[in-house]
């Protein structure tokens, strides 16, 4: 669980900034910096694919890992409490097992929008920075899209102080980082990301 | 003086279906102990002939471990760092209910009302803590050098009283900061050195064997538990264990015999 989101969470990162190029525009000759990056990306060709099979794989054993550690959990409470009070969790640990299937989903349908392009408006291969233009001026898209960043956050805002928690990376002096990180982190994945879709919408991210 | 509603799980046995049952508390002075107001309920109902409230409890001043329940949802109750039998009814006013449960865990079967069987923390103590020493005499006092900070560290483990609270609060029903207390504290000592591999191994194993739940790090435990143990000690656990599974050989003399 913690290894896998450990990677997840090297993915996101790298995601993010890949899709921030959206803000470079087009350079001298008119192509967008995103449409190059993808196209710089696609020159890997199959080392691309060993990639992408590696976070399919990612993604898979993190949600059978999930899928464990609840079953072992609901075993280990056969019978519920009337009444519970929360005291020592937060909002984002008690939800991670919402969080985790809206991002899941997310990814899904964000295949389909922006890879193979069957829910996208507008979808035409290699055009980056139109199709994303496509999808984000719709308000609902783009609002699906918030939505899932700010689940993102909250399973990553847990998910980050928690791993090193399980692996034993912890040290009294550097708890305190820990939790700081994870928030830092976090910040910046979903603005960083959210900020798309409202650029788009708002019409600072234009033909 | 205070008139207050509880609502108490009533269990005849092991085998039978419980329920909450309500009970009027009249008349409850806050100076009483919690667990003294239930004595008192308890005298009400002996005097009616039914069953008096089974509930666990020993020294009655937060050294024993054993009278652990659910109060209105929190594990002891509403304050922090106490059991439940240093909670005073000065903690709730006048025309409150209360919800009394047994802890919930499979590991913690009920066996009449509010008292549960925790000798699945026994066997996690039986499968590694404890120290195996030659018996003789006692060696010399500080001919063993203990750091300062360890031994304060390994005191604040050891006054881990075994209550369950953890366990009782954990939304999962994990016992790891239990079992990482007990580590932890035998760990940190030089004593504790020998075993420390094996130690970690077989408590972890066992405490999985026992069906309690796998830690999410919410941290529930920390937050209910009467002596203040901290989650720092399950990441030592985590770390312990990952490095024990990585290097632990078993012992492998084959001359000798047995
Ligand atoms: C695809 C759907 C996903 C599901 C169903 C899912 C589910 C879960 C669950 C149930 C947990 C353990 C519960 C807990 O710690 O409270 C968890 C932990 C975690 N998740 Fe996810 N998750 C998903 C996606 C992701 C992604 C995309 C990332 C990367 C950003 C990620 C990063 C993490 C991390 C770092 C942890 C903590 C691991 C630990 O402490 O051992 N997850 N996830
Ligand atoms: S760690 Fe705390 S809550 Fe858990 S058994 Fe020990 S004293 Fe009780
Ligand atoms: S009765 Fe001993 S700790 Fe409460």
């Amino acid at each position: 669980m913690a290894i896998t989101g450990l990677m997840g969470f090297g993915f996101v990162i790298m995601h993010m900034l890949g899709n921030l190029q959206i803000y470079l525009g087009q350079n001298v000759e008119g192509i967008y910096a995103l449409d190059q990056y993808a196209k710089n990306l696609r020159a890997f060709g199959p080392m691309l694919y060993v990639a992408r099979f590696g976070l399919l794989t990612i993604v898979l054993l993190h949600i059978v890992a999930a899928f464990q550690l609840t079953k072992i959990s609901h075993q280990g409470r056969p019978v519920k409490y009337y009444k519970t009070v929360a005291t020592g969790s937060d909002y984002a640990s008690r939800t991670m097992r919402v969080s985790g299937p809206i991002v899941l989903l997310f990814i899904i349908y964000h295949l389909l929008d922006f890879t193979f392009g069957n829910v996208n408006p507008n979808f035409h291969e290699g055009q980056v920075y139109a199709n994303v233009l496509a999808s984000f001026s719709n308000p609902l898209i783009s609002l699906f899209y918030i939505v899932a960043m700010l689940s993102l956050g909250l399973h990553m805002y847990h998910g980050l102080w928690s791993l090193f928690q399980s692996l034993g990376a912890n040290n009294t002096k550097y708890n305190d980082l820990i939790r700081k990180f994870a928030l830092l982190a976090t910040l910046v994945v979903v603005i960083g990301n959210i900020s798309i879709p409202i650029s788009v919408l708002i019409g600072v991210i234009k033909k | 003086m205070m008139n207050l509603v509880l609502y108490v799980w009533r269990q005849k046995n092991a085998q039978s279906q419980g329920q909450m049952v309500r009970y009027d508390a009249k008349n409850v002075s806050p100076d009483m102990s919690f667990l003294e107001m239930l004595d008192v309920i308890n005298e009400e109902l002996i005097s009616k002939g039914q069953d008096p409230i089974a509930f666990d409890h020993d020294c009655r001043e937060g050294i024993c471990g054993s009278c652990g329940l659910m109060i209105n949802g929190q594990a002891h109750g509403p304050k922090k760092a106490t059991t439940t039998c240093q909670l005073h009814m000065r903690s709730f006013k006048d025309g409150d209910s209360i919800y009394i449960e047994p802890w919930r865990a499979k590991a913690f079967p009920v066996i009449k009302d509010l008292v549960v069987d925790r000798s699945s923390f026994d066997r996690i103590i039986q499968a590694g803590g404890y120290v195996s020493v030659s018996t003789g005499n006692a060696p010399d006092a500080n001919s063993t050098p203990v750091p300062k900070t360890n031994a304060d560290k390994a005191m604040d483990a050891a006054s881990c009283i075994g209550c369950g609270a953890c366990v009782a609060s954990c939304p999962n029903s994990s016992a790891m900061l239990f079992t990482s207390a007990k580590i932890g504290h035998l760990g940190l000592l030089p004593q504790g050195q020998p075993e420390r591999k094996e130690r970690v191994l077989n408590m972890v194993t066992t405490m999985d064997k026992e069906g309690f739940g796998s830690c999410t790090n919410h941290r529930e435990c920390e937050a209910a538990c009467p002596k203040e143990i901290t989650v720092d000690f399950i990441a030592r656990m985590n770390r312990d264990y990952l490095w024990a599974s990585l290097t632990y050989q078993k012992p492998s003399a084959r001359g000798g015999g047995e």
